[in-house]
C-alpha cells in the first residue's frame, strides 16, 4: 500500500498553501445569503427628537401614521414597547432592522416606574433566546435580544438628570448603552464640548458603563485607526436628524432651515451625526458580540443559577413519579397474587363442579 | 382720578396700592383742547406729572418669579430682560452645583436704574423644580412661597401703626419655561399651572427657541395655545381682567397670536452688520436675540417691561391679592389674621386646591 504523500494536496504553486485561508469568504458568503438581524432601542423624553434621527440614520419612515398625544392624555399613560421591524437591502446584503421605541418613558410627572417595563422587555428577550437555545430545534432562532440602546440626553440641561442616571445604572449590565445628545443643533460649539465633558464625568462619577468602542487592531490601517480614535474622542455624540432636503450652497442637503442659517445633518463641522452612523454600521458586528459574550451570559447565568431551584422541584417530581409508580407496580402485583389465589380455590372447590377440568384426584 | 385732592399721607401710598389709570407714554405738558366745555384750563392733567415725578423719587418694586426644569435658560434670559446680571447665576452660584433634592426658593434682590426711575428689582428663581424622578407636588413650596408674601402684605396691612410704605415682596410675575420639545405640553407643566394661574400672574414662555424651525415653532404655540384653553388655564393677560375694549383687543392680539413667546437669551455680543448685538454664534450663523425674525424675546420684554409692567403689580393687588385676603378673612370670621377669637395666632391658608378643569 503506498503511503499517500502530503504533497498531493499542496497547492504546486505555494509550498505549505492548505486552503483554509479561504474559510472567511465561505463564512461571508454564507452570512451574507442569510442575512443580519440586529434590535436597536431608542430610550429618551419626549421630543427630543428619536423617530426623526432614526428616520435620518436609515433613510426611511419607521413611523407613517403617528399621533402625538396631547399632555392631558400623557398623564394617564404608561411606558410602552413599540417594535417596528424593517427588512433594508444594500448591494445583495439585507439587513432585517428592528426598531423598539420606548414611548411614554420620562413623560410622567413620577417616573419611578418608568423603567421597569423597559427592564422587563429586555428580559423578555433574553429568556426567550435561552428557552430557544436549551429546546431541540435549534436550526432557527430568532434573535431578538436587544444588541444596541440608543439613550437621547436632552440638550437643555446641564448635564445627566436623576432619571438618566437611574435608568442607565438599571441597564447597563443588560445591553450596550450608547448615549446621544439630541437636538444639537441648539448648542455652540462651547456649550457642546462642555455638555460632552460634563456627561462623561458624570458617567464616570456615577460608574455607568456604557459602549466602549474596541481599538483598532494594530495590523489595521492607518485612516481606520485614525477614524476610530475620533470615533472615540466625540463619545457622546451630539446629533441633529431631519430627512428635508434644503437648499444650501447651490446644492441639495438633509438640513433645518433656521432664519440664521442652515444646519447641515451631514456635516461633520455642525454634528456628529455622521459618526454616529459611521459607529453603528462598523461596530455593528461587535455590538452583537458584546450582546452575546457579555450581556446575554452574565443574564444567562443568573437566570441557571436562578433556576436551579426550578429544575429541584422537577427532580423531586420525578422522584416522586416513581415512588408513585413503584406503588402501582405493587399493587398490580398484589392484585394478581389475589387472582391467582382465587383460581387455586376455584379449583380447589370445582371439583364437586365439575366444570374445571382439574388434574387432581 | 375721583378721589379729590388727596392728604399727604394717602399721596405715597396712591402710588403703590391705589388703582391709578396706566400712564399714557406721551404726557401732554399743555392743554390740547378736550373738553371744549371748560371755560378754561384747570390743569387737572397735570396730575400725571406729579405721579411720575413722585414715581421717580419714591422709586417701585416689581418681583419676578423664574420657574422651570434646570438648563433651559432662566438665568440667561433675566439677566438679558434688565441688561444686568440679576440672576442667580451672576451671584457666586457654580454651575456644577448639584440639583437640590427638593425645590429651593431663592430671592435675590437688585436695585436698577434707568432715566432717574428707581426699580427694586427681585428675580426668585426656584431651582430643583421639575428635576427629580418623583415630581409630585413640586409646586406646593412655590405656592406656599407665594401664599407666605400675601400673608405678609396682610398682617402689615392690618396693622394700627402701619408703615408709610408697605414693603413689597408678592409675586407680581411668574415666568413659567416651557421646554421646546416641538410636541406638546408635559403633564407637570399641565399640573403646575393648573394651580399657580389662581394665585399669580403666569407668563408662559417657549425657552431656548433657536431650536424649532419657524413651522415648528408656529405650530407648537398653536398646540400649546389650544392645550391651555382646553384645560381652562388662565395665563396672563387674564380675559376676565379686561378693563375696557382697548384693553381686550390688545390682549386678545397678545393672547391669540403671539403666547406664548419664543424666546432665545444670551449675555454675550457679536459684531452683525456693523452692530453689537446680543446673540448666540453658531457655526451655521448667528442667532440675534433682539431680530424680530429669529425669536420673540423683543416681545417678551416689551410685553413684560414696557407696556403691562404695572397692570401686572395691579392685577396682583386688585385681583390675586384681594382673593387671598377674602379668604383669610373669612377663614377668621371676618377678624383680622393673626388674632382668633381667644387671642390665638392662626396658621396662614394652605394651598389652593386643584380646580377641575371646566
Amino acid at each position: 500500500m503506498s503511503k499517500q504523500q502530503p504533497t498531493q494536496f499542496i497547492n504546486p504553486e505555494t509550498p505549505g498553501y492548505v486552503g483554509f485561508a479561504n474559510l472567511p469568504n465561505q463564512v461571508h458568503r454564507k452570512s451574507v445569503k442569510k442575512g443580519f438581524e440586529f434590535t436597536l432601542m431608542v430610550v429618551g423624553e419626549s421630543g427630543l427628537g428619536k423617530s426623526t434621527l432614526i428616520n435620518s440614520l436609515f433613510l426611511t419612515d419607521l413611523y407613517p401614521e403617528r399621533v402625538i398625544p396631547g399632555a392631558a392624555e400623557k398623564i394617564e399613560r404608561t411606558v410602552q414597547i413599540e417594535a417596528s421591524t424593517v427588512e433594508i437591502e444594500e448591494r445583495g446584503v439585507k439587513l432585517r432592522l428592528t426598531v423598539v421605541d420606548t414611548p411614554g418613558y420620562g413623560d410622567a410627572i413620577n417616573c419611578r416606574d418608568c423603567f421597569k417595563t423597559i427592564i422587563s422587555y429586555i428580559d423578555e428577550q433574553f429568556e426567550r433566546y435561552l428557552h430557544d437555545e436549551s429546546g431541540l430545534n435549534r436550526r432557527h432562532i430568532l434573535d431578538n435580544r436587544v444588541h444596541c440602546c440608543f439613550y437621547f440626553i436632552s440638550p437643555f440641561g446641564h448635564g445627566l438628570k436623576p432619571l438618566d442616571v437611574a435608568f442607565m445604572k438599571a441597564i447597563h449590565n443588560k445591553v450596550n448603552i450608547v448615549p446621544v445628545i439630541a437636538k444639537a443643533d441648539t448648542l455652540t460649539l462651547k456649550e457642546r464640548e462642555r455638555l460632552k465633558k460634563r456627561i462623561l464625568d458624570e458617567i464616570e462619577e456615577h460608574n455607568i458603563k456604557i459602549y466602549h468602542l474596541p481599538d483598532a487592531e494594530s495590523d489595521e490601517d492607518e485612516d481606520f485607526k485614525e477614524q476610530t480614535r475620533l470615533l472615540k474622542a466625540s463619545i457622546p455624540f451630539s446629533v441633529v436628524g431631519s430627512n428635508q432636503l434644503i437648499e444650501a450652497k447651490g446644492k441639495k442637503v438633509r438640513g433645518r432651515l433656521y432664519p440664521w442659517g442652515v444646519v447641515e445633518v451631514e456635516n461633520p463641522e455642525h454634528n456628529d451625526f455622521l459618526k454616529l452612523r459611521t459607529m453603528l454600521i462598523t461596530h455593528m458586528q461587535d455590538l452583537q458580540e458584546v450582546t452575546q459574550d457579555l450581556h446575554y451570559e452574565n443574564f444567562r447565568s443568573e437566570r441557571l443559577k436562578r433556576g436551579g431551584r426550578k429544575v429541584e422541584n422537577e427532580d423531586m417530581n420525578k422522584d416522586q413519579i416513581l415512588l408513585e409508580k413503584e406503588a402501582e407496580l405493587r399493587r398490580m402485583q398484589e392484585m394478581i397474587a389475589r387472582m391467582q389465589a382465587q383460581m387455586q380455590l376455584q379449583l380447589q372447590g370445582g371439583d364437586g363442579d365439575g366444570g374445571v377440568h382439574g388434574h387432581h384426584v | 382720578m375721583s378721589k379729590g385732592f388727596p392728604e399727604t399721607r394717602t399721596d405715597t401710598a396712591m402710588s403703590e396700592l391705589v388703582p391709578e389709570p396706566r400712564p399714557k407714554p406721551a404726557v401732554p405738558m399743555k392743554p390740547v383742547g378736550i373738553n371744549p366745555n371748560l371755560l378754561g384750563y384747570i390743569g387737572i392733567d397735570t396730575i400725571i406729572e406729579q405721579m411720575r415725578k413722585k414715581t421717580m423719587k419714591t422709586g417701585f418694586d416689581f418681583n419676578i418669579m423664574v420657574v422651570g426644569q434646570s438648563g433651559l435658560g432662566k438665568s440667561t434670559l433675566v439677566n438679558t430682560l434688565f441688561k444686568s446680571q440679576v440672576s442667580r447665576k451672576a451671584s457666586s452660584w457654580n454651575r456644577e452645583e448639584k440639583i437640590p433634592k427638593t425645590v429651593e426658593i431663592k430671592a435675590i434682590g437688585h436695585v436698577i436704574e434707568e432715566g432717574g426711575v428707581k426699580m427694586k428689582l427681585t428675580v426668585i428663581d426656584t431651582p430643583g423644580f421639575g428635576d427629580q424622578i418623583n415630581n409630585e407636588n413640586c409646586w406646593e413650596p412655590i405656592e406656599k412661597y407665594i401664599n407666605e408674601q400675601y400673608e405678609k402684605f396682610l398682617k402689615e396691612e392690618v396693622n394700627i401703626a402701619r408703615k408709610k410704605r408697605i414693603p413689597d415682596t408678592r409675586v407680581h410675575c411668574c415666568l413659567y419655561f416651557i421646554s421646546p420639545t416641538g410636541h406638546s405640553l408635559r403633564p407637570l407643566d399641565l399640573e403646575f399651572m393648573k394651580h399657580l394661574s389662581k394665585v399669580v400672574n403666569i407668563i408662559p414662555v417657549i425657552a431656548k427657541a433657536d431650536t424649532m424651525t419657524l413651522e415648528e415653532k408656529s405650530e407648537f404655540k398653536q398646540r400649546v395655545r389650544k392645550e391651555l384653553e382646553v384645560n381652562g388655564i388662565e395665563f396672563y393677560p387674564q380675559k376676565e381682567f379686561d378693563e375696557d375694549l382697548e384693553d381686550k383687543t390688545e390682549n386678545d392680539k397678545i393672547r391669540q397670536e403671539s403666547m406664548p413667546f419664543a424666546v432665545v437669551g444670551s449675555d454675550k455680543e457679536y459684531q452683525v452688520n456693523g452692530k453689537r448685538v446680543l446673540g448666540r454664534k453658531t457655526p451655521w450663523g448667528i442667532i440675534e436675540v433682539e431680530n424680530l425674525n429669529h425669536c420673540e424675546f423683543a416681545l417678551l420684554r416689551d410685553f413684560v417691561i414696557r407696556t403691562h409692567l404695572q397692570d401686572l403689580k395691579e392685577v396682583t393687588h386688585n385681583i390675586h391679592y384681594e382673593t387671598y385676603r377674602a379668604k383669610r378673612l373669612n377663614d377668621n370670621g371676618g377678624l383680622p389674621p393673626g388674632e382668633g377669637l381667644l387671642g390665638t395666632v392662626l396658621p396662614p391658608v394652605p394651598a389652593t386646591p386643584c380646580p377641575t378643569a371646566e
